[in-house]
């Protein structure tokens, strides 16, 4: 059964496309790595995926799920770290879905909130304002309020940039328990050994996909070579595509 | 002699214990909306917003003399149509919203005087710019005291969408459409409050009992709920404590109620045990971990 649907996608802006053409299926469980240089497209495409940015041709579906239903974790969070809210706050915003802006936050709630600090490794900074967390344990929050979220397709965008090589390891364990969990798991990442190991299916983008499917025949010296060359600057004064559309 | 320098004037006198009635009131409903303002990093828009209405109460005026009805009605008005207006054209053209407001405001603040100064005297542009916190009859005192129940009220219910719009805007995004709306309802409850300090603080000084409050409360809390409270207490302590003074020193009184807010400003910024100067000053020893 496929989660996710995409068919002759084309995303971009300004009807400059950064995603082109993309055909395929997401498993409902699948553990996916979007691969590609800077400027191929992932984050686009998980823009898309989570109903932030309209297809410009194609479409995608997503079995009957609302875009909302997707728990998002974007590459550089919009958060205002200066705001004066402490980190079980942030947190207990996971469950939203569940409690809308009026519902309240019983004992059963709290239990949640404080297992998926603990998941995290964050137990004792329930009551620091986020503006004194360290980026590797601000990573660790956003993936406790992933958890809470308790959604069935989690798209991640670079989740283990720019953080220590232990925190990247117990995040990854996280990403493992929720494959497990049977939910669908689509991350964005540079390091190409990392996906090897812990990534079965991989998608290699450049703007257009080069290859997907499993992560070793993916993954080869002449598809990473491929994507490099195809991912040239967009072109200000490109011609108006003329791939017919379905 | 306590009595008589603290409880008196208010005793003795029904302007003070009006005026006092309407300051408190104030300070309930603005310097909440003032927190969120600073935080949202838009106190300078909440005092475009403070001379857009100008225009709005003018006309009022212009159509139906001092009539508290026409002039608040036009105030309303107006805010919303600047604060509606300045979004759009920010959004359609490559104009920042600071920049679009900073335009709308000089024009709507040049365009209020002079319809004021049409019609009206000197004393009638006075009161525009600066209120007349003593002279507030019955019905006004009703309007300010509707005005911060109702923001309260507004405010209770948008809190949650409120606050994560201000933390994580694209994260309120994904997962509810509550974020727009709550914003919108955000800008209304900044123009209902300036229409309120208005009657009382004119339109220039309006929106220093929404902003000094809340600057002061970032000087003495760490946490949001925390920062309400005190923007609430020191806005009303600045309201007893002006109307006090501009009493006993025969000073104009909405001017003093903002001096009196200044002054708890100034003590802020250097004993304030968040971030005052003092603690920079004679830093304490580091602590073990």
């Amino acid at each position: 059964m496929a989660q996710l649907r995409f068919r002759n996608l084309t995303l971009g802006y300004e009807r400059h496309p950064a995603v082109h053409h993309l055909d395929g299926e997401v498993e409902t469980g699948a553990l996916v790595a979007i691969v590609g240089p800077n400027g191929a497209g992932k984050s686009t495409l998980f823009k898309g995926i989570v109903g932030a940015l309209k297809p410009l041709a194609g479409a995608i579906e997503r079995d009957g799920l609302d875009p909302r239903d997707i728990a998002y974790l974007p590459q550089v969070a919009e958060i205002d770290r200066s705001f004066p809210i402490n980190a079980y706050d942030v947190v207990a915003m996971g469950l939203w879905r569940a409690k809308g802006a009026f519902g309240g936050i019983g004992g059963k709630d709290h239990q949640a909130i404080e297992a998926a600090i603990a998941a995290v490794g964050l137990t004792g900074f329930e009551q620091r304002p986020i503006g004194t967390l360290s980026g590797g344990q601000m990573q660790r929050l956003l993936f406790a309020r992933l958890l809470l979220q308790d959604a069935r397709v989690i798209v991640l965008d670079e989740p283990f940039t720019a953080i220590d090589a232990k925190t990247a390891a117990d995040l990854l364990e996280l990403v493992r328990k929720w494959h497990g969990e049977r939910r669908t798991v689509l991350a964005a990442l540079h390091d190409i050994d990392l996906v090897r190991a812990n990534f079965p299916q991989a998608l290699l983008l450049a703007r257009e996909p080069v290859a997907w499917g499993a992560t070793r025949e993916v993954l080869t010296a002449d598809n990473l070579a491929k994507a490099r060359r195809m991912c040239e600057a967009f072109d200000e004064y490109a011609e108006a595509c003329v791939v017919a559309a379905e | 002699m306590f009595y008589a320098v603290f409880i008196a004037p208010f005793a003795d006198f029904e302007f003070m214990r009006r005026a006092l009635v309407g300051s408190l009131a104030l300070a309930l409903g603005a310097p909440p909306v003032g927190v969120f303002l600073m935080l949202r990093r838009m106190s300078l828009i909440g005092d475009a917003m403070a001379h857009a209405i100008l225009p709005g109460a003018a006309i009022g005026f212009l159509l139906a003399g001092l009539s508290l009805f026409a002039m608040a009605g036009g105030g309303l008005i107006a805010g919303f149509l600047i604060a509606l207006g300045a979004g759009l054209i920010a959004r359609a053209t490559q104009l920042k919203e600071d920049a679009s407001l900073a335009a709308f405001f000089l024009v709507a603040l040049a365009l209020g005087v002079t319809i004021v100064s049409v019609k009206g005297s000197n004393v009638d542009l006075m009161h525009f710019l600066f209120g007349s916190v003593l002279a507030v009859d019955d019905p006004t005192l009703l309007l300010i005291v509707g005005i911060s129940s109702l923001s309260l009220v507004i405010l209770a219910l948008i809190w949650r969408p409120l606050v994560l719009e201000c933390v994580d805007p694209g994260f309120l995004r994904s997962v509810s459409r509550a974020g727009g709306p709550a914003h919108i309802a955000f800008l209304a409850l900044v123009v209902l409050n300036l229409v309120g300090g208005f009657q009382a603080l004119g339109t220039l000084l309006a929106v220093g009992v929404m902003i000094l409050p809340a600057v002061i409360s970032r000087f003495w809390a760490r946490d949001i709920t925390a920062m309400i409270g005190v923007a609430v207490a020191s806005a009303a302590i600045c309201g007893y404590a002006g109307l006090l003074v501009s009493f006993h020193a025969n000073l104009p009184s909405g001017p003093t109620i903002i001096l009196a807010a200044g002054a708890l400003y100034a003590v802020s910024v250097v004993v304030g045990p968040v971030g005052g100067l003092l603690w920079l000053a004679w830093p304490r020893r580091h602590l073990e971990a």
